[in-house]
């Protein structure tokens, strides 16, 4: 008997689940259940890119995709709830248009997939433990040391790193939470103090 | 284990099955066994507290046997569901939240090398997991169908969403000073004396610890910070609707994080597995080559870890007994006003010393050895590879200058 090849069997697990229950979210009616089934496939991702040794890469699709699926699923139940339970129909002109899209997406990408040669066959890595978190995090400030093990010397140029994409990206955050602390502020009356003084209104769950 | 398993089990592929069936059965029992154990001293330190005695007679003299009679009289309850839930939801939501919880154990080791996975990237990985637990409480709230169960579903979301802010800033400070997020790393640079301990290392990280306990106990909603299941108002919160065997998972997957956190803690600002004295050292345990005797003291290592976490769990009963619940509005301004703001200043301040005063103040704090794994700004490559690329440019002067030219 061959020895099973373990990769295989959990990459066939987690790409089942994930495809699965990517099927449930599209299917079901219910916000609530296709917020779950979303978590379930985002996670199952998480998983492969796990199996695949990005474990930072993975932990990240846990934070920010499984925990931001969290966060739309309360702002779903709480922007749009109006009885216990909520469905969602789906007209046929938005199947189609979903479908358009989705499938002319999918055509992409298995075309694309197909036609990487190196792709085509297995490969088996060295089993070596992946530093994946600490060179990422000096790239973005601004050191590629990454590039220093390139054995090509043309290659080990360009240290430039990855500072400025980061500190626009950063300076956008602070604008937008600058922009939704102003959004949520309280609103103060500007008439006389004859009026009762505004406490906070906003919302008690924020 | 896998490789020695093979040599035993005729199946090839039965071994590798036996042996992650083996470490998962020891951690589902650790947390199992922990939360009975903790259970029956929540109950003991409530009733110190309180003046009264606790559990006295199931079991001997200090009834010690009460959370089993608990269990078993959880599990014979009838398991009732309301008419209005939404059945799958309802049904899987109590172990959405217990495999949460059971997840960051993965990456906890408990002493040297003593860990289920070894990940890279472990500090952050259970921050991600512990992040997580949450959406058990929020499946099992719009699950029950049921007002209550939703409003403590909603505070909780509210509550854990905004504390994980300054939770995760409490938890940089430590990886900022060790430059790894390798959970095992982390533990062994605070080998030695506890002045090794990251919690001492200096003024900014003693605060942070104290705001990531306050952080870690809202986010694992315990007492202050249980609005969750605010029984003068919500009947019992989320779990209102529960009963029987999946509401005895609730409290099992909250001693579980209770127990993650607290292991977390002392991993990342107490010393992990190293006792207050050198003394696995001194007997020659640790550095030993013989494996029965490093094998003893990763042991007594393991000991030192789950009293550590042992303790955290007991301050968190203490705190929860001597302090009154907060209000949602007061919770908030706790984080948003008081933790987030302190943070990010222990953050800076963090940073400061460790560039300014990098050797320590009083006892040095960094012994000059490069870790597996660990990477300190400047300092790239580490020590070994410097020595195999020595024939190549420069390398660490050039990551030197790339980062101070910014």
């Amino acid at each position: 008997m061959d020895p099973i090849n373990w990769s295989s069997v959990f990459f066939w697990l987690f790409s089942t689940v994930a495809c699965v229950f990517a099927v449930g979210v599209v299917l079901s009616n219910n916000i609530v259940r296709m917020a779950f089934y979303l978590i379930l496939s985002l996670g199952a991702t998480a998983g492969l890119f796990f199996l695949a040794g990005a474990d930072f890469v993975g932990a990240m699709q846990l934070m920010i995709y499984v925990g931001g699926t969290l966060v739309l699923l309360i702002f779903g139940v709480m922007l749009t709830a109006k009885g216990p339970f909520i469905t969602m129909k789906t007209s046929a002109g938005e199947w189609l248009l979903a479908a358009v899209v989705g499938g002319s997406l999918l055509a992409v990408l298995i075309a694309a997939a197909t036609s990487v040669g190196a792709w085509q066959q297995p490969h088996e890595r060295p089993n070596t433990a992946q530093v994946t978190a600490t060179p990422l995090g000096m790239a973005l400030l601004g050191a590629r040391v990454d590039k220093l093990e390139e054995s090509d010397a043309t290659q080990r140029r360009g240290m430039s790193g990855y500072l400025l994409p980061f500190e626009i990206v950063s300076v956008h955050l602070l604008v937008v939470l600058i922009g939704s602390a102003y959004l949520a502020r309280p609103k103060r009356r500007v008439s006389g103090p004859s009026e009762t003084p505004a406490p906070t209104v906003s919302a008690p769950d924020r | 284990m896998a490789e020695y398993l093979r040599q035993y089990l005729t199946p090839e592929w039965l071994a590798y099955v036996v042996a992650a069936l083996v470490h998962a059965f020891l951690l589902v029992n650790l947390l199992a066994v922990s939360a009975l154990v903790f259970i029956w001293l929540e109950r003991k330190v409530s009733g110190r507290i309180q003046d009264r005695l606790g559990p006295t007679r199931i079991g001997g003299k200090f009834g010690w046997l009460q959370t089993l009679a608990d269990a078993i009289k959880l599990v014979t309850k009838e398991d009732l569901m309301p008419a209005d839930a939404d059945r799958m939801l309802f049904l899987l939501a109590p172990y959405a939240g217990f495999v949460a919880s059971y997840l960051g154990f993965l990456a906890l080791p408990f002493a040297d090398g003593w860990v289920a996975v070894r990940l890279n990237v472990a500090v952050f990985f259970i921050a991600a997991v512990l992040g997580l637990e949450v959406f058990g409480v929020i499946l099992a709230g719009y699950g029950s169908g049921s007002k209550w169960s939703l409003f403590g579903a909603m505070r909780e979301a509210a509550q854990v969403v905004s504390y994980e802010v300054p939770l995760g800033m409490c938890i940089v400070i430590p990886v900022l000073i060790a430059g790894t997020m390798d959970l095992v790393t982390i533990g062994q640079m605070q080998e030695g004396w506890f002045t090794q301990w990251f919690v001492l290392h200096d003024p900014f990280t003693f605060i942070a610890f104290w705001v990531y306990f306050t952080c870690a106990t809202a986010s694992v909603n315990r007492a202050p910070f249980d609005l969750a299941e605010a029984e003068s108002e919500l009947v019992a919160g989320f779990h209102t609707e529960y009963s029987g065997f999946r509401w005895s998972v609730f409290f099992l997957s909250e001693y579980g994080s209770m127990f993650a956190v607290s292991g977390l803690a002392a991993i990342l600002f107490f010393g992990g597995w190293n006792g207050p004295l050198p003394v696995t050292h001194w007997l020659g345990l640790a550095d030993s080559t013989n494996p029965f005797l490093h094998y003893l003291g990763n042991f007594l290592g393991m000991l030192n870890f789950v009293a550590k976490c042992i303790f955290g769990v007991t301050f968190m009963m203490w705190v929860r007994w001597t302090l009154p619940r907060l209000r949602i509005d007061q919770v908030m301004t706790t984080c948003l006003k008081y933790c987030t703001p302190i943070s990010a200043a222990m953050f800076l301040g963090a940073i400061l010393w460790t560039y300014f005063i990098p050797g320590g103040l009083i006892v040095p704090n960094n012994d000059g050895v490069v870790r597996e794994g660990q990477m300190i700004v400047g300092s790239y490559p580490p020590a070994d590879e410097a020595a195999q690329s020595d024939a190549d440019a420069p390398p660490a002067s050039v990551a030197r200058a790339g980062v101070e030219g910014n």
